[in-house]
């Protein structure tokens, strides 16, 4: 019994980063329709500049996250002005491409600039572990969770009870009146992308800080599709809380059923809830074809 | 956006003002080929009600979106207060004090009442994104004036106390007309253009729309520009009236003069004589 507490409590944890990884998609879709294939690429990065800020260039892990937070601010802000602008009024399908060609150039600027091998960054977080009776939870995992929740609460906060959020859920639902209220769409839809890009490279820096950083850390993003699709598209909350049984139901499968079936399980979950509920938990009821 | 105002005195402190008036110059638009307006030229006098009438396709929601942003004349001009305002983004122009209606109720439906009328006053915020993000004291204070006025101000006056904190999507049709009303309102307009503000209510929610119609000019100086195929209404309300007929201005005057104009008979009724009225 004491071990299905510690497998769900590592699993539901852990599933903190993977939320912040489905917010940041979700983030994009419900606010520009984009269905965002580079999250996982602007995630790696960010974790590279992290990585870059600490061990090349001797900065605290504080001002090396600030300052990766700031770089993929400004590359965000960058590539919605040069390659999402012009593409608006196009078919989805257009600006998903432009998503994955921007993934690309990431990944391969990256293996250009720091090649394939794995680094260690030194940790964001204090790695204290928290032991009671026989159940002990690494001290990144709990860190890692609770960043996570502490920025997931913020969101929530702050897209309900500040002007500026409520503003990007009424362009997000209907630009053209929210214009008319005197709201300027292109600021909503940079704040977007900047606000995205941001959760991802927290979640990247996590992950990097506490599990090592290699270019396979954007394939975690591919995993995340899982939750997000299970949740609902263009439910935050879904998404949150469908990371979360995600994370649990890996950790269950990992100690069960030996670690190979942790990549495998958690898709059969979702592909028997999506039977019974194809638009997802809390999604709406629309499909969207990709 | 309004994400950085503009505006340095919340507009909502200020004095009613007197509306800015609205002119229409010359303006041609096309679809391809067809011209939907043609040289349409007609003013909206500060401070008055001015409505524009005219059968099925004459082009009335045309001048209204040509006036509010969403699309660009080929030839003519629309000013504000004397200002050019034909190539200004829409949220520029809601900023210049141009608010606005829907034929069909354009509110936020995953927001409450409150949220969607608070975001009318958004573009008068004084708060800068950073501040607001990290919600700091100046942006709640501003907030809570904000609210503060908001709530006296347009809920009081469209009696919609009750029903503040609902979700939009639950409220009856005439009811979701009346927020809309308020939302615009919320934006401190100098001209308010309202999109068959009656259109499909019974005879009582209309008596009520056009009371709240007449008491906003009356009390708020705004200058109104409405279209609506209520005959009896804009007529009763009106001060000035435009008649438009396969995109040109047949007619325009006070109800009187228009309700006799035999051009308008014609296209009302396609017989000389009747009254349309």
């Amino acid at each position: 019994m004491s071990e299905f507490i510690e497998y769900s409590l590592l699993g539901i944890l852990s599933g903190g980063v993977t939320a912040l990884i489905a917010l940041s998609f979700v983030l994009i879709y419900k606010g520009t329709g984009v269905v965002n294939f580079a999250v996982g690429e602007v995630m790696m990065l960010g974790a590279y500049f992290y990585y870059a800020a600490t061990v090349m260039f001797g900065l605290p892990p504080v001002v090396a996250l600030a300052l990766g937070l700031i770089g993929i601010a400004v590359l965000a802000v960058a590539f919605e002005r040069i390659v999402l602008r012009p593409l608006s009024g196009q078919p989805p399908v257009a600006v998903l491409m432009a998503t994955i060609g921007m993934a690309s150039i990431i990944h391969g600027g990256v293996e250009a600039v720091w090649g394939g091998d794995t680094y260690s960054p030194p940790p964001l977080l204090p790695r204290t572990p928290l032991i009671f009776n026989d159940i002990l939870i690494p001290g990144a995992v709990l860190g890692n969770f609770a960043v996570a929740a502490v920025l997931i609460a913020g969101f929530f906060a702050f897209f309900r009870f500040t002007s500026v959020g409520i503003a990007l859920r009424a362009t997000a639902s209907d630009p053209v009146t929210a214009a008319t209220l005197g709201i300027d769409i292109n600021s909503a839809l940079r704040l977007t992308w900047v606000l995205s890009a941001v959760v991802g490279t927290v979640a990247g820096v996590l992950i990097a800080s506490s599990a090592g950083l290699s270019p396979l850390l954007a394939a975690a993003a591919m995993s995340v599709f899982a939750a997000i699709i299970l949740g609902g598209l263009d439910s935050i909350v879904g998404a949150i809380v469908a990371s979360l049984l995600i994370g649990w139901v890996e950790a269950l499968a990992a100690g069960y059923l030996g670690g190979k079936s942790r990549d495998i399980v958690p898709f059969v979950v979702v592909l028997v809830i999506l039977i019974f509920r194809p638009y997802g938990i809390f999604g709406s009821r629309t499909i969207e074809r990709l | 956006m309004s994400l950085r105002a503009e505006v340095e005195v919340p507009a909502v402190l200020q004095e009613p003002t007197q509306g800015l008036a609205l002119a229409v110059e010359g303006v041609d638009l096309r679809f391809g080929g067809i011209r939907a307006l043609r040289g349409v030229s007609f003013s909206a006098e500060p401070g008055k009600i001015t409505a524009v009438i005219g059968p099925n396709g004459a082009g009335k929601t045309s001048v209204f979106n040509a006036i509010s942003g969403f699309y660009r004349p080929a030839a003519g001009r629309i000013t504000l207060g004397g200002e050019d305002i034909t190539s200004m983004p829409i949220h520029a122009r809601a900023k210049r004090g141009i608010a606005r209606t829907f034929q069909n109720i354009a509110l936020f439906h995953g927001l409450s009442v409150l949220e969607n009328i608070k975001l009318g006053g958004h573009h008068t915020m004084r708060a800068g994104l950073l501040s607001a993000m990290v919600y700091s004291r100046s942006t709640r204070d501003e907030e809570v004036a904000l609210r503060a006025e908001v709530e006296r101000k347009v809920i009081d006056f469209l009696e919609i106390d009750h029903i503040r904190h609902l979700p939009v999507g639950v409220l009856p049709y005439g009811m979701q007309k009346r927020v809309e009303l308020a939302r615009a309102l919320a934006m401190q307009p100098q001209v308010l253009l309202l999109d068959e503000p009656v259109a499909g209510m019974n005879r009582e929610e209309t008596e009520d729309m056009a009371r709240f119609i007449l008491d906003v000019q009356e009390e708020w100086g705004v200058t109104v520009l409405l279209v609506e195929h209520d005959m009896g209404m804009v007529m009763d309300i009106s001060s000035k009236v435009v008649v438009l007929n396969f995109g040109e201005v047949i007619a325009s005057g006070t109800p009187d003069v228009v309700r006799r104009h035999p051009e308008v008979i014609r296209a009302y009724l396609g017989t000389e004589g009747a009254d349309p009225a």
